[in-house]
């Protein structure tokens, strides 16, 4: 096999330019492809990791996915029922026993449980007047279920507990509000109920829609804020193994009817735009990696036109189809590889730029700067497509070359 | 001149498929001795050049057969006959159809290379020294484009002779060479013939050059006419 390296490489040597831009373009497609995988992936590593972070893995709600059946229809289960002017139950809202679901709950391994009222308020300060949700907790059990107390930024989760009436702000909230720790705001219900809470914390999580919307005080607060004593209307859960959110909410809304969202469920629209990001990086990607496999073609048709002499010399020296195939398909595969290895120094480069690049955006996450993912995993994807593209490139090529009679070439002559 | 029959061509057509069949060589019959000279002779398009591609199993017959030491070579798979090429058949061409971006060493070596049975330094040291042979030992390190056409020719032949074939073939050597190269090429070839009792089958249309063969076979219109 040696041999039929050494012919090969010695046409691709004898054509640089030609060469050198397969090369190139198979480098740039790989390259790309690292840098791209890096930033898309990096962004949505951090963002599902903040998500997992800030956020329980499982939300319990108050709330039935269906409504409940009615009980014509229960009894013709098999009959065509219509039933107009249906009007829904004014029901006492929250989780029937919610205690009592929670301690059932907690007493699953790995598994952290805590109660939450969760609530529309207003917030008014001077002349500025905010709505916000405000969530009922108990700080001993949500410091296991969130990261509410790593992300605060000022006060502390303690300060529920030891001022009368405490508050915590997210701090977008807070700054729109223009309140900063220990003034004292007030908070009016729907229920008509008006507090003056001071705030004691303010929480900075990295997810907007959380900064911007969420505060927390003590679960009694917001029960007498509601007007609803006792009650709680969200049971927030945490796991040890993210993996299991899925199938644990399923198997807790079919125990206990309410509507009970996974982490991926509640996120669902955004992990959506995901696929379509990575649905446009790969097609991105294997354009670049099509037009360059198109070089890869182009240099192996054309060193095949100028070498039909050589190879019908290779021919009759007792050469058979499959050396002259191997000596193109070779060919195709060494402009793949030394694109790839080229392209993953590229790659490398070019994420390494990206991660010196700094500003601030507001999106879903704030963030100063791309967040990069590393993994060898890219580089390997990107390596097995440049490889499959320029194999496939020379392959009908080198087919070609095979064919060739080398009778129809010697007796033509030069 | 004495030997066993090398080669045993048995009523060998060959036509050439379209919807025009053209007739290149019709009903040849051919015995061929090892250690003879034979010079296929004959006008341009009487079918020389067909017929030694057919020996040399580059084509294969339309109809007929044939064998080589007593070996039915038609009946052979593509890949084996590139074998039997390698390892039995040495090509020399009227274009020299050497590499060009290997030097004259480097041409030489290559069917030795395409056999793989010695090691490396083995191969070069045999190439010198068939290099050597033909007076081309300064000249092994040039790319053909730098070697004169009768340079270039010795080289070709010094690589047909590589593997030591017992057939060697050659299709209008001397048609690129002036009178004095032609004169050595065929000098060569009769030496290659009586000393080391290769067999070798020329194509030529030069008359003064096919009288130093053995045997000339005349072809016309595909058949043969005479042999002398």
């Amino acid at each position: 096999m040696h041999l039929i390296l050494d012919i090969a490489v010695t046409h691709l040597i004898h054509r640089k330019r030609q060469t050198l831009v397969s090369v190139l373009g198979v480098a740039m497609g790989v390259g790309f492809f690292i840098a791209m995988a890096a930033m898309m992936q990096g962004f949505q590593r951090y963002f599902v990791a903040k998500i997992i972070d800030v956020s329980p893995h499982i939300i319990m709600k108050d709330e039935y996915r269906t409504p409940p059946r009615q009980p014509v229809e229960l009894k013709y289960a098999e009959g065509a029922v219509r039933l107009f002017n249906l009007r829904p139950r004014e029901e006492r809202r929250g989780i029937k026993n919610g205690m009592a679901v929670i301690d059932a709950i907690a007493r699953q391994p790995g598994v952290a449980v805590a109660p939450t009222l969760a609530g529309q308020i207003f917030l008014r300060y001077g002349t500025k007047d905010l709505s916000a949700t405000l969530y009922g907790i108990d700080p001993d059990k949500e410091r296991r279920v969130t990261f509410l107390e790593q992300d605060l930024i000022a006060g502390s989760l303690n300060g529920l507990h030891t001022t009368a009436n405490g508050i915590i702000l997210g701090s977008g909230l807070a700054d729109k509000i223009g309140v900063s720790l220990g003034d004292t705001l007030s908070v009016i219900s729907p229920a008509g109920v008006i507090l003056k809470m001071k705030v004691v914390g303010v929480f900075r999580s990295g997810i907007t829609a959380k900064d911007n919307y969420e505060s927390f005080t003590l679960l009694k607060k917001a029960q007498i804020l509601q007007d609803r004593a006792n009650v709680i209307n969200q049971i927030r859960i945490r796991l040890g193994d993210i993996n299991q959110a899925a199938a644990l909410a399923r198997s807790l809304e079919v125990r206990y009817d309410y509507r009970t969202e996974s982490w991926e469920e509640t996120n669902k629209n955004v992990l959506g735009i995901f696929v379509i990001q990575n649905g446009i990086m790969y097609s991105t990607v294997s354009a670049i990696l099509i037009v360059a496999a198109f070089g890869i073609f182009n240099i192996i048709t054309t060193v095949i036109h100028e070498k039909e002499h050589d190879i019908a010399i290779l021919k009759s020296i007792g050469f058979d189809e499959g050396a002259i195939r191997g000596i193109f398909l070779l060919e195709g595969l060494a402009v793949g590889v030394i694109g790839t290895l080229i392209g993953w120094a590229l790659g490398y480069g070019l994420t390494e730029l990206l991660a010196t690049v700094r500003f601030s955006i507001e999106g879903f996450v704030k963030s100063e700067g791309f967040v990069l993912y590393y993994t060898f995993k890219h580089y390997l994807i990107a390596g097995c497509f440049a490889l499959i593209a320029s194999l496939a490139a020379s392959y009908l090529p080198a087919r070609k070359a095979a064919a060739v009679n080398p009778v129809d070439i010697i007796r033509g002559g030069v | 001149m004495a030997g066993q029959a090398l080669i045993e061509v048995r009523n060998v057509t060959r036509i050439l498929p379209g919807p025009v069949p053209v007739t290149l060589v019709r009903d040849i019959n051919l015995s061929v001795r090892q250690g003879e000279f034979i010079a296929i002779v004959g006008a341009s398009g009487s079918g020389k050049s067909s017929l030694l591609y057919l020996l040399g199993l580059l084509d294969v017959p339309s109809q007929g057969a044939i064998f080589f030491e007593g070996a039915n070579t038609t009946l052979l798979n593509r890949e084996a006959q590139a074998r039997m090429r390698l390892v039995h058949l040495g090509f020399v061409f009227q274009f020299h159809f050497l590499l060009p971006e290997f030097t004259a060493l480097g041409n030489v070596m290559i069917p030795m290379r395409k056999k793989g049975t010695r090691p490396e330094a083995d191969i070069e040291r045999e190439a010198r020294s068939l290099l050597a042979e033909f007076g081309m030992e300064e000249y092994s390190h040039r790319l053909p484009e730098e070697l004169s056409g009768g340079e270039r020719q010795r080289v070709a032949i010094a690589r047909a002779l590589a593997n030591r074939p017992s057939l060697i073939l050659a299709d209008e050597p001397t048609g690129n060479l002036d009178s004095k190269n032609a004169r050595q090429v065929f000098d060569i070839f009769k030496r290659l013939a009586e000393k080391n009792g290769q067999t070798v089958i020329v194509v030529t249309h030069e008359a003064h050059l096919a009288k130093q063969t053995h045997r000339q076979i005349r072809l016309l219109d595909g058949r043969i006419a005479t042999v002398e």
